[in-house]
């Protein structure tokens, strides 16, 4: 992990008020993991004062314009447009300059391999399960259910059928695949595969509801949690979230930047999650 | 022509001198922005800035405050973290090996919930001799006890000051908060009861509201305010404070650039905390530090100390 200052290759709105940055970054495609993030910052730019935290949704190289230069190797993140920082965002180009504090965060665990495994992506959320997707169809079979309230918060699921994931989408409004809840998929899913391993990542109300259905078929479930976030090293404490077995005796805060955002479910206390949670950290 | 030559290449000395600390340049951490210094290493060389300045450390474990505990506001933050620390004998045992190794000065910054709390907790530091110094932290406006409730009033000050003075001889510092009428009274009252340094400010407290859930942004309701926002009222209070005192001053408070530094060293300030700015960029205090250094060679100064108080009206 370190700060670099690049520049961006492209920056495109792939559906209604969400976006897919490509930005030049050297070593990521080695070092980074499935389900870390980077914290972002449009270079010399104030506001907005703080970094934002973003999944990295996948890596990757470009063939470079001359033959005898190595080729470029990227990363890319997706993000929604909700506040200050990502309308900045969303109006920044081919080669502006940006700085990247990065790879963040521990990642999935994968070192169960093989079986069944259940992706669940809210929304935006589905950001990290794309390289967790890529990695873990070399040794399982993959399924991706996507939610979202319309057709538009629905992202990049061609995408995933190419690494050959099978897709399930739902809306709420059934605008696109079926009408209703991802969960309801999931349910189905965990009566047929009671084996498999379930990884989620999108708004609050759903991990909660994920993680009932887990409970309830006994499956091994991962959450990738979202948390304002100052520095994103673990310095700020600004983060945290509380950890299984917190008491006001014996508390047990977990930042979500270092010891996550990646959590198993079950080292979470889920009662407290999202209690105080605001729609956007502010600058406004 | 060979002497010029040296003369024009020689680098402008920042090193300082804070209370017997003798710093290799003027640019620290602001406590609570950079860890234990550990978190910071993968980013910067640790033995490129001034001093090492930890985490507020209490008495026990302290786990701070509900969610969320952070909010950007313009050119700036509100926190109310609420002193989460791992304690002073997890510090003892889990991080002063790993400052042990390196080569800066330590200044470990705490506090106390109760009068009693600041003396044991002086007395433990007392017996790491790791420590080069101390900040005592009389102005943390995000907890019910301690903190801000002996740094408002002249006479808890004067007192925690005395009792912690008995009891660590190295150097102490006490940051003070700038939620006071006037800072100068705070500010003679600690130099008085033995402190050999003090730094302003710690954050203002302030608020900020969600229109559309009617809900505090902080779950605390209230925080500190900290970043580029609060300069001009930083670079003033620390201004009143040099006046008033003859101890040095360390100046903090939206620290992002090398001239924010050099506004604080003009008006005075021995030395410099950066903070907010560590967050957005770890790298900030070399920026900084680098910046300073090519002022001197602009301006001719081949020493840091012919800048601070420089001040012309």
């Amino acid at each position: 992990m370190k700060n670099i200052r690049t520049k961006i290759l492209s920056n495109q709105e792939i559906s209604p008020g969400y976006f897919r940055m490509r930005i030049l970054a050297p070593g990521y495609e080695r070092k980074a993991r499935a389900g870390q993030f980077v914290m972002f910052r449009v270079q010399r730019s104030l506001p907005p004062l703080l970094r934002r935290p973003f999944g990295i949704f996948r890596t990757g190289f470009l063939p470079s314009d001359c033959d005898d230069m190595p080729p470029i190797e990227f990363v890319e993140i997706l993000y929604k447009v909700v506040g200050r920082g990502t309308t900045i965002m969303a109006e920044l180009h081919e080669g502006d300059r940006v700085e990247l504090l990065g790879p963040l965060g521990n990642g999935f665990d994968l070192t169960a391999t093989g079986g069944e495994k259940i992706l669940v992506g809210g929304g935006i959320g589905l950001v990290p399960l794309y390289m967790l997707a890529s990695e873990l169809v070399e040794s399982s079979s993959v399924r991706l259910l996507m939610g979202g309230r319309t057709r538009d918060d629905i992202l990049a699921v061609t995408e995933f059928e190419r690494l050959g994931v099978e897709t399930y989408v739902s809306t709420d409004d059934g605008s696109l695949g079926e009408e209703g809840l991802v969960t309801h998929v999931l349910e189905r899913k965990l009566q047929k595969y009671p084996d498999a391993k379930v990884f989620a990542c999108g708004p609050l109300p759903m991990l909660k509801a994920v993680r009932e259905k887990c409970l309830a078929y006994q499956a091994p479930l991962q959450v990738s949690l979202e948390e304002f976030m100052a520095c994103g090293v673990g310095a700020c404490l600004g983060c945290v979230v509380k950890g299984a077995g917190h008491t006001e005796e014996a508390p047990s805060y977990l930042c979500t930047c270092t010891a996550g955002p990646v959590f198993k479910s079950e080292y979470l206390d889920w009662s407290s999650l999202g209690t105080t949670q605001t729609e956007c950290g502010g600058c406004t | 022509m060979a002497i010029n030559q040296t003369t024009r290449t020689e680098r402008p000395s920042l090193a300082v001198e804070l209370a017997g600390i003798r710093l290799r340049n003027p640019v620290m951490p602001a406590s609570g922005t950079f860890g234990y210094g550990e978190e910071y290493a993968p980013f910067l060389d640790l033995e490129e800035i001034g001093a090492i300045v930890t985490k507020g450390l209490s008495l026990k474990p302290k786990a701070g405050n509900p969610t969320p505990r952070i909010a950007e506001t313009i050119s700036g933050m509100l926190n109310a973290i609420g002193l989460q620390n791992v304690g002073i004998d997890a510090f003892r045992k889990h991080k002063v090996p790993f400052l042990r190794t390196v080569n800066t000065p330590v200044i470990v910054n705490f506090f106390g919930n109760t009068l009693e709390e600041y003396g044991a907790v002086a007395e433990q530091l007392a017996e790491i001799p790791e420590i080069a110094g101390a900040e005592l932290n009389i102005s943390c406006p995000n907890v019910k006890q301690g903190g801000i409730v002996f740094g408002t009033d002249p006479k808890a000050a004067g007192e925690v000051v005395s009792l912690v003075r008995r009891k660590f001889s190295r150097p102490l510092i006490v940051k003070l908060t700038p939620n006071v009428t006037d800072i100068t009274v705070i500010a003679k009252v600690v130099e008085e009861a033995g402190a050999d340094a003090i730094t302003c400010i710690n954050t203002l407290t302030g608020m900020s509201i969600d229109i559309r859930t009617r809900k505090p942004r902080l779950a605390n309701r209230t925080g500190g305010l900290s970043g580029p926002a609060i300069r001009p009222i930083a670079v003033r209070m620390v201004h009143q404070v040099v006046q008033a005192v003859s101890i040095p001053v360390i100046g903090v408070g939206g620290i992002v650039r090398p001239m924010d530094a050099l506004e604080f060293l003009i008006a005075g300030a021995r030395a410099v905390q950066v903070g907010t700015a560590n967050f957005v960029d770890p790298t900030a205090m070399l920026t900084i530090t680098q910046g300073i250094e090519e002022f001197c060679v602009e301006e001719g100064i081949d020493d840091i100390n012919q800048v601070i108080g420089s001040l012309r009206y």
